[in-house]
């Protein structure tokens, strides 16, 4: 590498490192919004599977690789899981009750002692280095890339347009729906295990409320049917606290009105800018 | 014991029931969940403390920042809601415009107020002695804030039941385009709606800055999220599902609290919202209350 290129890597690693975490969470929420589920569980999913992770590789001392497949393998699981119950519920409905699980989610984290309680783990081994995240990310690319020229894929956009035309075509939408929310969830736990392991503390406050809606205006800023624009989303967002620190105290506040003002002027995010007919999730 | 317990879950929920009340009367009439009601929430506690501070009595600080709260909703309209809605945009980008606003509002209140904790300066209110009734006890400041949601909350049920601006708002709630055809002035209702909303969140804010006596950044995180479990409780767009929602919250709170669940608190009212919402999604006062209220 180029001698300004080492410096800016060495500058900015934690953040690129970020970007690309943060990145695997955006799509993660991509995936279940492309279904037309408003499901805000992501954050719990990314924290079990960081939970998971973190307590394989210090208590077990695991490596990575079998930490990150255990964290992915649970996080699946769960979110699978959390489809049946919720497989009704619609719109609104469907995001309070998948944020109700989150915070139950929240809650077992701060009171259980394997999970340090609410002081939360540290001393998380650092393993997860740059090319390992962006690994990850091309892998978790590749198999939407796959994915989205499969019949799967068809039924995923046809349950989202219109979901009683999809059961008349004869898609079983239950299932859409399950598999939709279950990829979510395997991707918010990788990037969740990448989290943990890109840290060295791990607490219940990572993965509230807070989170969540961070990965939400990601999705939404970027566009929410569109994965390109969830990852665009991700980065610039990421970024621009960075861009705008200048503006110290002030910077939160210029933060919040960027995001009012892309969404009052795009909002079908920033990918409908280049991609006409974007669709509304509802 | 357990008259105490249920006294105090009748005072602690009645600050939830008026907060659920603002957020619910938004999504009866939008069909919209207004995430920035709990920063307006803690806008208004800080704006009662900086009135105390500067030598207003308490009262007239409480209507003021309840006014200056409803005034904040009208603008959290104009600018996040009202546009879209002339685009109809659906349910989630509005929700994300609530969010880009409660960020604002919380990076304004810790740019211009810093981190630290407020307190109201009571002037003998908090140093009153106790009342003893019976078997049960309470101060004056939790007597003042109960009294002063369940007013309120009475008001809104006048307004609503009785007023031209009552009907007008149902009319909104049930048929946004038959009650345009009828004349309602949408836009105009709208905004009333937002002040009426957020002036009781803003007063339940000042209410729960009173009721610890502490004033901070976040003191809206915990009541945004308990507030939405509240109006599944109450069937989403209901008030009177929305103020019984409130005091069955508030009792759970106090009972797990009395009975060593602590901890387990909001596992509990969560794990309880999440059964309902898959059992019974129109809640337990069904669905469209508001527009028999």
């Amino acid at each position: 590498m180029p001698g300004a290129l080492v410096d800016f890597y060495a500058k900015h690693s934690r953040l690129i490192d970020q970007i690309g975490v943060n990145a695997l969470l955006a799509l993660s929420l991509s995936v279940s919004l492309q279904a037309g589920q408003l499901a805000l569980a992501q954050a719990a999913f990314m924290g079990i599977a960081a939970y998971v992770s973190a307590i394989l590789a210090m208590q077990a001392h695991w490596p990575l690789i079998a930490t990150i497949l255990a964290a992915v393998l649970v996080s699946t699981v769960v979110a699978a899981l959390l489809a049946l119950p919720v497989r009704r519920l619609r719109g609104v409905f469907l995001a309070i009750a998948t944020i109700g699980f989150g915070e139950i989610v929240r809650v077992f984290a701060n009171n259980l002692s394997i999970t340090g309680g609410a002081e939360g783990l540290s001393g998380i081994p650092n393993d997860a280095t740059t090319p390992v995240i962006y690994g990850s990310l091309a892998v978790v690319a590749f198999v939407l890339f796959a994915l989205s020229r499969t019949k799967f894929a068809l039924a995923v956009t046809l349950v989202r347009e219109d979901e009683h035309a999809a059961r008349g075509v004869g898609v079983d939408v239950g299932m859409v729906r399950t598999l939709s929310l279950a990829l979510g969830g395997a991707i918010a736990g990788l990037g969740g295990a990448l989290y943990a392991h890109a840290s060295f503390f791990l607490t219940p406050t990572d993965f509230g409320f807070a989170r969540m809606e961070q990965i939400l205006v990601w999705c939404v800023i970027g566009g929410v049917t569109s994965p390109l624009g969830a990852v665009i989303g991700a980065a610039l967002l990421s970024i621009l606290p960075e861009v705008i620190r200048f503006l110290s105290d002030w910077r939160e506040v210029t933060n919040g009105v960027i995001l009012l003002l892309v969404i009052l002027f795009a909002p079908g995010g920033l990918s409908s800018l280049w991609r006409r007919g974007a669709i509304r999730v509802r | 014991m357990f008259a105490q317990q249920l006294l105090n879950g009748l005072f602690l929920g009645a600050v939830y029931a008026l907060f659920a009340v603002g957020y619910t009367l938004v999504f009866g009439v939008l069909d919209i969940l207004n995430l920035a009601h709990a920063a307006i929430f803690t806008a208004a506690a800080f704006a009662a403390f900086s009135l105390v501070a500067a030598g207003v009595p308490l009262p007239a600080a409480f209507l003021l920042a309840a006014i200056f709260a409803g005034l904040l909703g009208i603008l959290l309209d104009r600018v996040a809601f009202a546009p879209l809605r002339k685009r109809n945009a659906g349910t989630l980008v509005p929700l994300i415009s609530s969010i880009g606003v409660a960020i604002i509002i919380g990076a304004v209140l810790r740019a211009v107020y810093g981190v630290d904790e407020r307190h109201f300066t009571l002037g003998g209110l908090d140093t009153a002695p106790a009342i003893h009734l019976g078997p049960i006890t309470f101060t004056t400041v939790e007597l003042t804030i109960f009294l002063a949601a369940i007013a309120l909350m009475v008001v809104l049920s006048w307004i609503l039941r009785s007023t031209t601006l009552g009907r007008r708002i149902r009319a909104v709630a049930d048929d946004r385009i038959a009650a345009a055809l009828l004349g309602v002035d949408l836009e105009k209702t709208i905004a009333a709606t937002f002040f009426i909303a957020s002036s009781l969140g803003g007063a339940a804010g000042v209410l729960t800055g009173l009721e610890y006596n502490s004033v901070t950044l976040d003191m809206g995180g915990p009541i945004e999220l308990k507030g939405l479990a509240v109006i599944i409780l109450g069937g989403m767009g209901s008030i009177t599902g929305a103020v019984i929602g409130g005091f069955i919250l508030g009792a759970v709170e106090t009972f797990a609290v009395a009975y060593g669940l602590s901890p387990w608190r909001d596992a509990l009212v969560f794990g309880v919202m999440f059964v309902l919402l898959v059992a019974r999604p129109t809640g337990l006062f069904g669905k469209r209350a508001l527009r028999q209220a």
